[in-house]
């Protein structure tokens, strides 16, 4: 299934030759089952070994193009952190690739990836977990630099420092403090500082803004979008915020259950969603104006990631489900406007 | 956006005395009188160890000052003492103030000295196994759960017994110090390993580990750069009451005849050789040192106990 998907995707793909960072066959399962002596199990008499696993991501397939802010949204537990924690190399793929520029960097070494370090950097979520209680900012942010450059004199680091301060939006005399004596947007832009100090390309931002006051959140946000413009950044941008995506991104993916059901322009996306979930997702948001069609109410809840469903995944709670989608799993499939969709429904023109 | 900034009204050049000063750590400490109490004691009978050759009257490692005609004298304020010998003499007729000094400064030495073997180790072997856990992480604790299931003083002797038999009883007193260090340094480390294993695995969850491992940090720097420095509390805690337990274990040791020599005796030994001389009256060869050993203890525990009400995060967060 999944050589077919990359197939078509590589062919759909609309910019030039290289996307910045693209991911094959991407999936990823946590083991349930404790170690080797709790997976031991007598059944029938005979003493099998049993494994469960959790299928936080099953088989992604998407590329990033240079500049774009790529957001991935989808409800809780769909597995888009994953995918930012499995980019970054946080997590180990347990199948699939990920290219960065043309180049493997998942099956590296923390030392072999280094150079990629200084190209891609991660802002996280929680703004008081991810900046150590026990180091200045100074020293927080000087990290990084004098990893990536160690010939450089401490000057230079020093002039660096202040530099990428300004850049955010923090005074240069915070530099002695700790991370406690700041407030939430305050430490999330010493954390973005942090990303943004050794001057990388890409940038992974796993729901940046959803720890913040809604005051501070478009503060961030505007920062967000005003260093991509400077620094010409590239995101990966997770969500679950609909109004932020459409404010911020340039392409969508949708994903449910582990794997993207849609990616899409954000215009072409927000206008005409084509797959279901898409759909039931974009009749959620809500609006002030009362006109536009009714909320699509979708039947139970979402399947466990532990025993994935046949076919597509989401076909238990598609109002459009036949045979088929019970049966095959959809392949992404290039639609009119530009995006992929992964549905038979869509691909049979049902939908 | 730069609204933000006059917010932090603090002054940023807060040294580190001037924090110290707002800590709750003193404040508590300036409400506890026990806290007060023990510290005083703690630092007058370290600082009468550590100036134990000024201030002894004697010094009992030299055996030209050894009277043994003056053996056995019972402290001042009972009758047949002798005023030069303030607390006494023992059996060979040292002066008992001064051998309890120099005997307090090698009960010390073998205390500190094993608390930072077990610290090191310990701590070592908690990072190692909290952070890369899987295989590394059973193997540390399984030696851990090995050993602690051993007691401390069984594995002393058994080494120390060991020892003394292989290379016999002189190189065994020349080497007694830095042997015993190393035999309850040893026994005692998975202490120190669970509880630092424990405060790793909950710091490791936290997301400034994977900023810094984002970062493209080496695993040694985030354990001993980022991790290690937020489980302080809990080190500084344990460490208190170890330093006790290896002060007890090392007597106990002494007791039993493994541990110091009686030509330089720790309070341990002190108390071992009072002990065959209780029956016939001369009782304080025994007890004073061994008041000194439950005091100095006692204040040990006593300001391990205060730490720990002041550092543990449920009961006060900081």
């Amino acid at each position: 299934m999944t050589t077919a998907t990359s197939s078509i995707n590589a062919a759909s793909a609309p910019q030039t030759a290289t996307p910045l960072l693209s991911m094959r066959g991407l999936e990823k399962r946590f083991s349930l089952s404790g170690d080797f002596l709790e997976q031991l199990k007598f059944k029938g008499g005979k003493l099998v070994r049993e494994q469960e696993h959790v299928h936080a991501i099953n088989g992604v397939d998407l590329d990033i193009q240079r500049g774009e802010a790529l957001c991935v949204v989808g409800e809780s537990g769909c597995g888009k952190s994953t995918v930012a924690r499995t980019v970054m190399g946080l997590l180990r793929p347990s199948a699939g690739e990920i290219h960065y520029d043309g180049e493997r960097i998942d099956d590296r070494s923390t030392k072999a990836l280094l150079p990629f370090r200084r190209r891609m950097q991660m802002i996280f979520q929680n703004p008081y977990a991810s900046l150590n209680p026990r180091m200045t900012i100074q020293q927080t942010l000087e990290e990084p630099i004098r990893l990536h450059h160690p010939d450089w004199s401490p000057a230079r680091v020093k002039d660096q420092v202040a530099e990428v301060m300004d850049s955010v939006g923090i005074a240069a005399d915070w530099g002695p403090r700790y991370g406690h004596e700041f407030s939430g947007g305050q430490r999330q832009r010493i954390a973005i500082a942090r990303a943004l100090a050794v001057n990388p390309e890409f940038i992974v931002a796993d729901e940046p803004i959803s720890a913040l006051d809604v005051s501070i959140q478009a503060q961030v946000l505007n920062l967000l979008m005003e260093a991509q413009q400077k620094r010409n950044l590239t995101y990966l941008f997770i969500t679950h915020d609909l109004a932020v995506v459409e404010h911020f991104g340039t392409r969508v993916a949708v994903m449910y259950l582990g794997r993207v059901c849609e990616v899409a322009p954000t215009a072409t996306l927000f206008a005409t969603p084509r797959h279901p979930y898409t759909q039931a997702l974009m009749s959620a948001i809500p609006r002030l104006e009362d006109d536009r069609p009714q909320h699509i109410r979708l039947e139970g809840e979402v399947p466990t990631p532990v025993r994935l469903p046949s076919g597509c995944v989401f076909h238990g709670r598609c109002p459009h489900a036949n045979e088929r989608c019970r049966r095959e799993v959809p392949a992404m499939i290039a639609t009119d406007e530009g995006g992929q969709v992964a549905c038979h429904g869509v691909e049979e023109g049902r939908i | 956006m730069t609204t933000t900034h006059s917010s932090v009204t603090r002054s940023s050049t807060t040294s580190r005395w001037e924090r110290f000063r707002d800590s709750y750590l003193l404040y508590s400490f300036k409400r506890d009188l026990i806290a007060q109490f023990s510290l005083a004691v703690f630092i007058l009978l370290v600082g009468c160890a550590l100036l134990a050759p000024w201030l002894a009257p004697m010094n009992p490692y030299d055996l030209a000052q050894i009277d043994i005609l003056a053996s056995e004298l019972p402290p001042f304020w009972v009758d047949g003492s002798d005023p030069t010998y303030l607390m006494g003499t023992d059996s060979q007729g040292r002066d008992l103030l001064s051998t309890i000094l120099y005997g307090l400064r090698v009960s010390l030495i073998i205390g500190f000295g094993a608390v930072a073997m077990q610290a090191s180790l310990g701590v070592c072997f908690g990072l190692l196994a909290g952070y890369l856990g899987g295989r590394v992480d059973a193997f540390l604790m399984r030696m851990a759960d090995i050993q602690l299931s051993f007691s401390t003083l069984m594995v002393a002797i058994v080494v120390g017994a060991l020892f003394k038999a292989i290379f016999g009883g002189a190189t065994f007193s020349t080497y007694a110090v830095p042997l015993l260090v190393l035999i309850i340094g040893l026994a005692e480390w998975p202490q120190y390993a669970r509880t630092v294993r424990a405060s790793v695995l909950a710091e490791k969850g936290k997301e400034y580990v994977d900023a810094a491992r984002v970062m493209g940090l080496s695993s040694r720097r985030i354990m001993f750069r980022h991790i290690l420095p937020n489980t302080l509390s809990p080190i500084f805690v344990i460490s208190t009451v170890q330093v006790a337990n290896a002060i007890i274990s090392e007597a106990a040791l002494s007791f039993l005849g493994l541990g110091m020599p009686e030509t330089q005796p720790s309070l341990g030994s002190l108390i071992k050789s009072g002990f065959d001389y209780i029956q016939s009256g001369s009782w304080w060869i025994t007890l004073i040192p061994g008041l000194v050993l439950v005091v100095l203890v006692l204040v040990i525990n006593l300001l391990g106990d205060w730490l720990r009400d002041v550092l543990n995060p449920r009961l006060y967060k900081g």
